[in-house]
C-alpha cells in the first residue's frame, strides 16, 4: 500500500517529503515555507485520497532538510502533516509537525478592530489550546479559533 | 518592551495589586507632593473620555508633574494618517511616561513596545483599562477592609462590560464567590467561565435580580445597552429588569457596598443615592489615589 501511495508523486533522491496535507492548504504550506521562491526542485500532487483527510496533498522537496521551527510553522493549517526525510531515495526519518506555542507573523487576527490590523504590526499569538489549536492575540488579547485562522 | 508599562490588569502579581493598593491608601492620606517634579507626563487622549483624563490629570498635578498632550485625536496636531508608532515614537522622547487611551485594541501594548517610557493604558478599545479596575479593587478593599472572601455580585451586561472581565481576573486572586445576574443574551462569556473552572473559583449564574443580593458585600452594576441587542424586542423585555431600586437594599447586609464605573443611565435609581451602601460618588474619588499608586510604580518613585 505504502509503495502505492509513493508512485503518486515521482521519488526525490535526497529530500523532504510533507505528506497529509489537507488538499485545500496546499499552496498555503507551500507560501508559508518560502517554496515558491526557493531554487530547489519542488514537485507536489494534490487532490490525492487519504483515508484521514479526504483529499490531501503531497510536497517533495529536493536537498532541503526543515529545522522543526520551520516546519511547525505550517501546523496551524495542516497539524496531520508528516515528513519523510529521505536519502539515497529511502526513508531514513519521519517526523510529525507539533503545535508551537507561540506563532509570529504567520496569522491574521480575526478581530478587526485589533491594531495587528489597523496598522502594520507583526502579529504575535499564544497558543493556549493546541487541539485544535487555539491562538490568543498578544495585542488585543482576544481568541482566534482554528475555524478562523487565516495565514498572512 | 518596558515592563514598568501597565496595559493590562494581568500585568500585576497578586503582590503587585496589594503593593499599589497599599501605596494608595498612602496618597489618599497624602495626596499632595512633589514625586513628579521636573517630570513630564504625556497624556495622549486619541478618543475623548473627559473623566478618566480628569482624573489622570489631578494624580499628575497632585504629584507636582507637568501634562502635555492632547484630549481627543481630531483636534489635536496628530498628523491624519500618522501612525500610532510614530507618534508614540516621538511623543516618547519628550516624556517620562505616557498615559494613553486608543481606541483600537491592543494599541496600549503595542505603544508599550515601540516607547522608551512606560505607558499606562487608559483604555484601549472594548480590551483593557486596568487603572478603572485598581480603583475597583481600592473601593472593595476600603470599604471591606480586605479583598479576600467576598462575595461579588455582578448585575447587568457581563457579556461585554471590560470592567467586568478585568475586576473577574484581578479578584480570582483573593477566592471571591461571584454570583452573575445577567439576561441570557448578556451572560459572562464562556473562556471566563473555564478560567473560574480552572482556577476552582465558586460562581452562579442568575437571571432574575432579586433577594439573592441579601448575601452580597460588593453589588457591581453596570449598564445594559440597547444597541447590545440583535433584537430590539429582547431589549424591551429586560430593560427594566436589572435596575436597582432603594427597597430592594432593604435587607442587605450592613457592609454591603454599590459600586458602579459610570456613568450611570437609569440602572441605578436616583433614590439609592441617599443610601449609606451606595458608593459610587466616592469610588470615582478613589480613581485618583490608585493613579497616583500606578503612576509612583511605572517611574519607580
Ligand atoms: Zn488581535
Amino acid at each position: 500500500m505504502n509503495a502505492k501511495k509513493e508512485l503518486q508523486v515521482s521519488a526525490i533522491e535526497n529530500g523532504t517529503v510533507i505528506d497529509h496535507i489537507p488538499a485545500e492548504y496546499l499552496f498555503q504550506v507551500i507560501n508559508i515555507l518560502g517554496l515558491d521562491t526557493c531554487g530547489n526542485s519542488v514537485t507536489f500532487g494534490n487532490n490525492l485520497g487519504s483515508d484521514k483527510l479526504g483529499k490531501k496533498a503531497i510536497i517533495k522537496v529536493a536537498d532541503i532538510f526543515f529545522e522543526d521551527d520551520e516546519i511547525n510553522k505550517i501546523s496551524l493549517i495542516a497539524p496531520h502533516a508528516k515528513l519523510n526525510i529521505i536519502k539515497n531515495y529511502q526513508v531514513v526519518e519521519k517526523k510529525i509537525v507539533e503545535s508551537p506555542d507561540k506563532v509570529v507573523g504567520i496569522a491574521k487576527c480575526m478581530n478587526p478592530k485589533c491594531i495587528t490590523n489597523v496598522e502594520e504590526v507583526t502579529t504575535r499569538f499564544k497558543v493556549i489550546e493546541k487541539t485544535p489549536i487555539t491562538l490568543k492575540c498578544h495585542y488585543c488579547e482576544k481568541i482566534t479559533d482554528h475555524k478562523h485562522i487565516e495565514i498572512i | 518592551m518596558d515592563n514598568k508599562s501597565l496595559v493590562s490588569i494581568d500585568d500585576y502579581t497578586k503582590e503587585e495589586i496589594l503593593e499599589v493598593l497599599a501605596r494608595a491608601a498612602e496618597f489618599e492620606k497624602n495626596p499632595n507632593c512633589n514625586l513628579l517634579e521636573g517630570k513630564v507626563v504625556a497624556s495622549l487622549f486619541f478618543e475623548p473620555s473627559t473623566r478618566t483624563r480628569l482624573s489622570f490629570e489631578t494624580a499628575i498635578s497632585r504629584m507636582g508633574g507637568k501634562i502635555v498632550g492632547f484630549t481627543d485625536s481630531s483636534s489635536s496636531s496628530v498628523t491624519k494618517g500618522e501612525t500610532l508608532k510614530d507618534t508614540t515614537k516621538m511623543v516618547s522622547n519628550y516624556c517620562d511616561l505616557v498615559v494613553m487611551r486608543h481606541p483600537i485594541e491592543g494599541s496600549a501594548r503595542y505603544a508599550s513596545e515601540v516607547s522608551d517610557v512606560p505607558v499606562i493604558n487608559a483604555g484601549d478599545g472594548a480590551n483593557q483599562h486596568p487603572t478603572q479596575t485598581m480603583l475597583d479593587l481600592y473601593s472593595i478593599y476600603k470599604t471591606q477592609g480586605t479583598l479576600e472572601n467576598l462575595n461579588i455580585f455582578m448585575v447587568g451586561d457581563l457579556k461585554y462590560g471590560r470592567t467586568v472581565h478585568s475586576l473577574l481576573m484581578a479578584m480570582s486572586h483573593f477566592n471571591p464567590t461571584f454570583h452573575f445576574i445577567a439576561p441570557k443574551e448578556l451572560e459572562i462569556p464562556l473562556a471566563y467561565k473555564i478560567f473560574m473552572d480552572n482556577n476552582n473559583i465558586n460562581y452562579h449564574e442568575h437571571t432574575e435580580f432579586n433577594d439573592i443580593i441579601n448575601d452580597a458585600d460588593i453589588l457591581y452594576m453596570t449598564r445594559v445597552q440597547r444597541e447590545r441587542f440583535a433584537d430590539p424586542l429582547e431589549y424591551e423585555k429586560v430593560k427594566n429588569v436589572y435596575i436597582l431600586k432603594n427597597d430592594m437594599l432593604e435587607n442587605t447586609r450592613e457592609n454591603l457596598r454599590i459600586l458602579h464605573p459610570l456613568p450611570r443611565v437609569n440602572e441605578i435609581a436616583v433614590d439609592v443615592d441617599a443610601n449609606p451602601k451606595a458608593y459610587y460618588f466616592q469610588q470615582a474619588l478613589n480613581g485618583v489615589y490608585a493613579r497616583q499608586a500606578i503612576i509612583a510604580k511605572a517611574l519607580d518613585l
